[in-house]
């Protein structure tokens, strides 16, 4: 009996801390992180009363048939109440499934052609970036050219491109970045855009987005890449789009 | 008794006394783990007599601390929760279950418990070798664990002894799970038929196919990597790497299909680790609510179910590795379908118990705490099955407190229910009930203040597998739920050496029992 009220209580405990969270995400800086940030809402509600149905039947049905004397019943099974609550949580569970792949094929399944695109270098442990010249084109690459002291990690062969140790961007405009590691898989994770994706060597791996709100933003690398990961830490700066024209053409010039 | 034996009995108990040993070990380094990331400057002499190098001065360094991660990783996973509940206590009741005399090949049996003992101190070895342990992670993720050396600490000879390790557990799994098969195939005495077997006969089964499959890759998986390591092949390492400033000679391999060899695996591994659990807590519900086990047919099916689904969901580890985005849409569907019978499995316990006298026993609340927990560590996998959501939660502590609560606590709470049931029969006396209930309270209440909070640390986005959080403005607000976790893990440790007590001393004080105490229907409880 005690444990059906502690079940209850730890169950209750929960929820409270759900419903009061001391801690909760970052602030939303995209459409898509808006998007995010509302499916998640309505799939902690789903699961939230799963979860408070669940825990409570449980919890009544113990101190219910707690030990009293009585004779226990001899139902074996009850079929329509079987194919109940399958075909419930079938529909509940799939649709979930369904209703949350607009948020990731807003990310990953439609592109857009007129992006700004970066690309990201990841290595044990840091990042850099690059970004096309005038010329509008990146230039060819060479491991031999690799040089980090003298700031080329890209290995980058002649042309104009901009590199850079931190990744600004212009607020409000669709930006495409491509992703590459030089050594192990690593991960770009940026919280208040909400978007998380390993960086796999050997492999380009584009990711779309759009800021909306120019500051600084933490990149904590996501993905285990040895003893430096927790402190592989990236920065992403949103810019007012004139200012970040601007120092683009700065950068050209040096 | 010779500790060479082929009496299934005698395996079945090493294999139990294996995974109690390991749990030991593994509990111990969590808490170094959880004491480290509250208190990252902390100098200790402990740390330094334990491990010089990793710890010189008594700081441990990060590397240490992913290397203590690593090895609670592995060791909770295979030698804790893939250990006990099908080896130790399948291999024990079993045979006793469905009437057979012992399991179809005892040599073979044996072989696989000691195969199993040697991959145990291989690992352990690897906290002693120069270098120390490797550090990344119990998934292993090339081209970090490919590259040896040159990759860091612990990425030499201990990286290789975990590989070896791992090589010999698959080994010894698919030998025992010829062995479970074969056994249930063949030796069911007559009259026993498949749907007359019980519950826990039946996961026993359905784990066994399914450390079949599973097991046969990650041994592949593993012998490749193994060969990357030491051979100079390149099946997970691309080429053009540059490592600590170094070109690397190597070239055309993929990394990502490491990852999907080691998930084919390892999603079906977390149901190897709860289906024997879930058998259990099916037999321990009914034998004390006094009723038949609600809608026996569909728990066997539903068995038969995760266990099929199990092997087509492995994508969603995925999601953000880079594999192809449209594939990610499909594993998620299946994904979700799969929670469907893990649903019908939780109602079906609660329709077991409903109208039934329940009694109170140890093992009957730590039944009892399963299912809360199951549903506590389930739910969130509706979160993180879904891709767009994982654009968040992967890899952060999100992820941490959903494993934990439902593949190791759970699982581990099947393990109490199991021994605190069974243990008239293994030795003759009853566990102390008293003991068992105060155990079990502390570690309900642990468990839920260890494990809930980290929810809220992966919605703010902590990654996980840091060894501190010194360097983000973000982590450093995060710091005084770190702390109250740090300190519910104390307890919830604490309260463990009251369990061991009690296994130990029980066994030789503990007030006998008489045949069938619990009015049990099974045959290991009716038959001599
Ligand atoms: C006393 C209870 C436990 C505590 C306090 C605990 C604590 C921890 C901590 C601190 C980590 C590292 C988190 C990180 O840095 O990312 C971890 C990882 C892990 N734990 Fe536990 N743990 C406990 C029990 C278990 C159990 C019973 C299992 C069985 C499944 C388990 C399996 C794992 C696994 C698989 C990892 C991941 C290792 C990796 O990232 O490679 N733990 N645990
Ligand atoms: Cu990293
Ligand atoms: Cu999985």
């Amino acid at each position: 009996m005690q444990v059906a009220i502690l079940i209850a209580a730890l169950a209750g405990a929960t929820v409270l801390l759900f419903v009061q969270p001391a801690w909760w995400l970052p602030e939303a800086i995209s459409a898509h992180a808006k998007n995010y940030d509302s499916h998640l809402l309505l799939t902690l509600w789903v699961i939230g009363v799963l979860f408070v149905i669940a825990q409570a039947l449980l919890a009544i049905t113990v101190f219910r048939f707690r030990d009293r004397g009585q004779q226990p019943s001899a139902v074996e099974g009850n079929h329509k109440l079987e194919l109940i609550w399958t075909t419930t949580t079938a529909v509940i569970f799939i649709g979930l499934a369904i209703a949350g792949q607009g948020i990731w094929a807003g990310v990953h399944l439609r592109s857009s052609a007129d992006a700004l695109k970066i690309e990201v270098l990841a290595k044990q442990f840091a990042w850099s970036y690059r970004y096309a010249g005038p010329d509008g084109a990146f230039a060819r690459t060479d491991v031999k050219a690799i040089d980090d002291a003298g700031g080329n990690p890209f290995g980058v062969v002649g042309g104009d491109d901009i590199i850079a140790p931190i990744l600004r961007v212009p607020a409000g405009r669709p930006v495409e970045l491509l992703l590459k590691s030089r050594d192990v898989i690593h991960n770009f994770f940026v919280r208040e855009l909400r978007i998380k994706q390993d960086v796999v060597p050997g492999m380009t791996i584009p990711l779309r987005f759009t800021a909306d709100k120019p500051g600084a933003y933490e990149v904590p690398c996501s993905e285990l890449c040895g003893l430096g990961h927790h402190q592989m830490r990236g920065t992403l700066v949103v810019m007012p789009p004139e200012e970040f024209d601007a120092w683009l053409r700065e950068g050209a010039v040096r | 008794m010779t500790i060479f034996s082929t009496d299934h009995k005698v395996i079945g108990k090493q294999y139990i006394g294996l995974s109690l040993f390991a749990v030991l070990i593994g509990m111990a380094l969590s808490l170094v783990m959880r004491y480290h990331l509250v208190h990252p400057d902390a100098k200790v002499r402990l740390f330094q007599m334990l491990w010089p190098d990793g710890a010189p001065g008594g700081q441990m360094t990060p590397e240490l601390y992913l290397s203590l991660m690593t090895m609670h990783g592995t060791i909770m996973v295979f030698f804790v929760l893939t250990t006990a509940p099908q080896s130790g206590f399948g291999n024990y009741f079993l045979p006793l279950q469905i009437g057979a005399h012992d399991m179809a090949f005892p040599v073979l049996n044996m072989l696989s418990f000691w195969t199993t003992a040697l991959s145990f101190l291989v690992l352990m070895a690897a906290f002693v070798v120069e270098g120390g342990a490797p550090l990344s992670g119990w998934t292993a993720y090339p081209p970090l664990s490919a590259l040896g050396k040159i990759a860091g600490p612990g990425q030499g000879l201990g990286q290789d002894l975990w590989v070896l390790s791992i090589a010999l557990f698959c080994v010894a799994s698919l030998m025992a799970a010829i062995n479970f098969i074969a056994t249930i195939i063949e030796l069911r005495a007559p009259g026993v038929g498949y749907f007359d077997m019980p519950l826990t006969a039946w996961a026993w089964f359905v784990t066994a196919l399914i450390s079949l499959f599973a097991f046969a890759v990650l041994l592949a998986g593993g012998i490749l990597l193994l060969l990357d390591r030491v051979a100079g092949t390149s099946f997970f390492i691309p080429g053009g790497l540059v490592v600590s400033d170094q070109i690397q000679a190597r070239s055309g391999g993929s990394p990502i299909l490491f990852q999907h060899l080691f998930w084919f695996f390892g999603h079906p591994e977390v149901y190897i680790a709860i289906l024997p659990g879930m058998g259990v807590i099916s037999t321990v519900l009914s034998v004390f609510s006094g009723k038949k086990v609600f809608g026996y047919r569909a728990m066997a099916y539903a068995l038969l179910a995760i266990g099929g689904l199990g092997f087509l969901v492995w994508g969603h580890h995925m999601f953000i590795s880079g594999m192809s985005p449209y594939s990610s849409v499909a594993f998620s569907v299946l994904t979700l379908a799969i929670g469907v019978p893990s649903a019908i499995k939780t109602f079906n316990w609660i329709a077991t118990l409903w109208g039934g006298r329940i009694r109170f026993t140890a093992a009957m609340l730590y039944a009892l705490g399963f299912v809360s927990l199951f549903i506590t560590g389930g739910v969130t996998g509706l979160v993180l099955g879904q891709p767009g959501l994982d654009l968040y939660f992967h890899d952060t502590y999100f992820v941490v407190a959903h494993f934990h609560l439902i593949m190791g606590v759970a699982a581990i709470f099947a393990i109490f229910a199991a021994l605190h049931y069974w243990f008239p029969l293994l030795y003759g006396r009853f566990l102390n009930e008293t003991l068992g209930k105060i155990h079990f309270y502390g570690t309900f209440i642990g468990v839920y203040a260890v494990f809930v909070p980290l929810h809220f640390a992966g919605i703010a986005g902590n990654p996980r597998r840091y060894p501190d959080f010194k360097e983000y403005e973000f982590l450093k607000s995060l710091m005084p739920l770190h702390v109250g976790v740090t300190h519910a893990a104390y307890s919830l440790a604490a309260i463990q050496l009251l369990f061991f007590f009690n296994y130990f001393w029980s066994q030789r004080k503990g007030k006998l029992a008489d045949k069938n105490p619990w009015g049990a229907a099974t045959r290991e409880w009716t038959h001599d």
